[in-house]
């Protein structure tokens, strides 16, 4: 590899030297030019992969799309979307964000703060511990946590509530119980990464703030409404806004559960509706409407809750 | 006063030992019921209770010797996951790069189309994108899988934070010695810039590995399947391929948790830039 350097550094000198008069190379090495190029293949992909099927997605949804045929239909594929399928599906997907972001914040939030203190020994191997199930590709978690909820009497999920008591349970075919699959398996996931942004918040606190809280007589509630909580703030509402999109995507948790037809819709998702009308279905229009509503609903939650917080911050200061 | 204080600790690192206990459990019962007779794995799920006797390496020699389908998707795996580190570095590299240490019209317009990309769900371009690979004749093709990766905006916003620290200076000193701007970045520059490289490959390797949704819908013929999807198609309350799935599993992850353990450093960075901080 060296070497190779060496070499085109030997070929490439003395060429741009004897011909300086070559306009071609010359322009091609302008700083003026080159950022061009750098950042050309993002120009491309950008128009190809994100641009283009955007704006293709909202001219789909006002189309019925059959195969050599596309015609334009105005808003039927969106009058269509409000049926019972869509309710279960938004509901499933509403229920499954707030309970994931009630989750993935509080409890990473106290096991950080937890981490960061003097109280904890083995810092670096609890953390790690934390973090190894987000290598886990969703496929595998589905394979674990479905041999753990097994509808066995044998199985882990069944023993455990046995032990208080209670009667075991099918897991996959009651709608809680499938929901409560869905939550466990996201949060075991995403838990380690969570604690890592509120680890990397922490460190950014001053430690002379604690300490001159405590001289000015500050309990430990109080250190951490006054000291830690303004600090981690950003990340809290980062975290927030990260988990609230990632709840209204949730798509995989439910299929490698069901493989994508559970009993009565217990485990439909919103982009779980949008894969089966869309792609099993094949009528993309309808599926592509369903995607713009899942945008718009991502948006304006998202906006709402950072509204939320802002006008919260005005108000408290 | 002291006393009290040990006690806390006491309980909070127990606490921790739970937490750690309840984070590895099921991978560690996932690894211990791969030994475990898939029939009975079948019937019972998994269970605290181990018949230490029936324990067997019969899943591996399974497949190991019975399934070539396994073997396939985990080329497949590989294949793409290598490719798709290698040209989403060089591309996102570049790309991050430029907009770092080079001053151009349309810059900050660039920037907000790297924020937007963040920002749009996937699952939204999803058939539009799916209708195009039919239109190109991507479908069922490594290409297809990939494309969606390439340019990774979490890795060209990351690559940019990082290229803003580079020192500038030396590229006034690279130029006066004659050399290309190309030069400077690939002989110079790119070197300096190789721990954002490792933290990337990680990220981007374990993206494409772990990737569910999209290879779901590209690839349609059970010889191109990666891991993943090849596994999901296991993954059913009839199946009798329980000795694949549960084997196949495992050896999914291993490979992944090694290399943890030898760059976990790189791991972390690569990860906590996941989602990038708007």
């Amino acid at each position: 590899m060296a070497e190779l350097n060496a070499n085109n550094r030997k070929n490439t000198l003395p060429l741009v030297k004897e011909k300086k008069g070559n306009k071609v190379l010359k322009f091609f090495n302008s700083q003026k030019v080159v950022p061009y190029i750098f950042v050309f293949p993002f120009i491309v992909s950008f128009a190809i992969l994100t641009l283009y099927p955007t704006i293709q997605a909202i001219i789909m949804s006002f189309q019925r799309i059959l195969p050599g045929q596309v015609e334009f239909i105005g808003f039927q594929n969106y009058e269509r979307i409000f049926n019972q399928a869509f309710y279960k599906a938004l509901t499933n997907s509403t229920v499954y964000m707030l309970l994931t972001v009630l989750i993935l914040v509080t409890i990473p939030i106290i096991l950080a703060m937890l981490l960061d203190s003097k109280l904890v020994r083995f810092k670096t191997f609890f953390r790690s511990a934390l973090f190894i199930p987000a290598l886990t590709s969703i496929v595998v978690a589905g394979v674990i946590f479905r041999l753990v909820f097994a509808e066995s009497e044998n199985a882990i999920a069944n023993q455990i509530i046995g032990f208080f008591g209670f009667e075991p349970v099918s897991w996959q075919f009651n709608a809680w119980s499938g929901m409560l699959i869905m939550v466990i398996m996201a949060s075991w996931r995403w838990m380690g990464v969570n604690v890592l942004y509120f680890l990397a918040g922490l460190q950014n606190i001053p430690k002379e703030l604690y300490e001159s809280a405590e001289m000015d007589g500050a309990n430990l509630f109080q250190k951490f409404r006054h000291v830690t909580l303004p600090f981690l703030k950003p990340i809290i509402i980062f975290v927030t806004t990260i988990s609230i999109i990632g709840g209204f995507r949730v798509f995989e948790e439910s299929y490698v559960i069901w493989e994508g037809n559970s009993p009565g819709n217990i485990g439909l998702t919103l982009v779980g509706l949008l894969y089966q009308q869309g792609i099993q279905q094949n009528d993309m229009g309808f599926g592509a409407a369903i995607g713009v509503v899942l945008l718009l609903l991502i948006f304006v939650v998202s906006i709402i809750y950072l509204l939320m917080t802002g006008a919260f911050k005005r108000g408290d200061e | 006063m002291k006393k009290n204080n040990t006690l806390t600790k006491w309980i909070f690192n127990i606490l921790f030992i739970v937490v750690a206990f309840i984070a590895l459990f099921p991978l560690l019962s996932l690894i211990i019921s791969s030994f475990r007779p898939s029939s009975e794995l079948m019937r019972n799920g998994i269970t605290f209770s181990i018949n230490w006797n029936e324990l067997s390496l019969s899943n591996y020699t399974h497949i190991f010797t019975q399934s070539p389908d396994y073997w396939a998707w985990y080329g497949n795996s590989l294949i793409i996951s290598s490719l798709t580190i290698v040209l989403s570095l060089f591309f996102s590299s570049m790309v991050g790069y430029a907009m770092a240490v080079y001053d151009f019209k349309g810059k900050n317009l660039l920037f907000l189309c790297v924020l937007v990309i963040i920002m749009i769900p996937f699952e939204v371009l999803m058939l539009p994108l799916y209708q195009l690979m039919i239109d190109v004749n991507l479908i069922n093709t490594y290409i297809g899988v990939m494309l969606p990766l390439i340019v990774a905006p979490t890795a060209v916003f990351f690559f940019r934070q990082y290229a803003l620290g580079l020192p500038t200076e030396l590229m006034d000193a690279a130029r006066i010695d004659g050399c290309t701007e190309y030069g400077i970045y690939f002989k110079i520059m790119a070197p300096l810039m190789l721990p954002s490289f490792s933290a990337m490959a990680i990220l981007q390797g374990l993206n494409s590995w772990n990737n569910f949704l999209w290879p779901l819908l590209v690839i349609r013929s059970n010889d191109l399947f990666t891991l993943p999807i090849g596994l999901a198609t296991l993954l059913t309350p009839y199946g009798n391929n329980y000795d694949t799935l549960i084997a196949g599993a495992v050896m999914t992850i291993l490979p992944i948790i090694v290399l943890f353990i030898f760059f976990q450093r790189y791991f972390v960075a690569g990860l906590a830039s996941g989602s990038v901080k708007g």
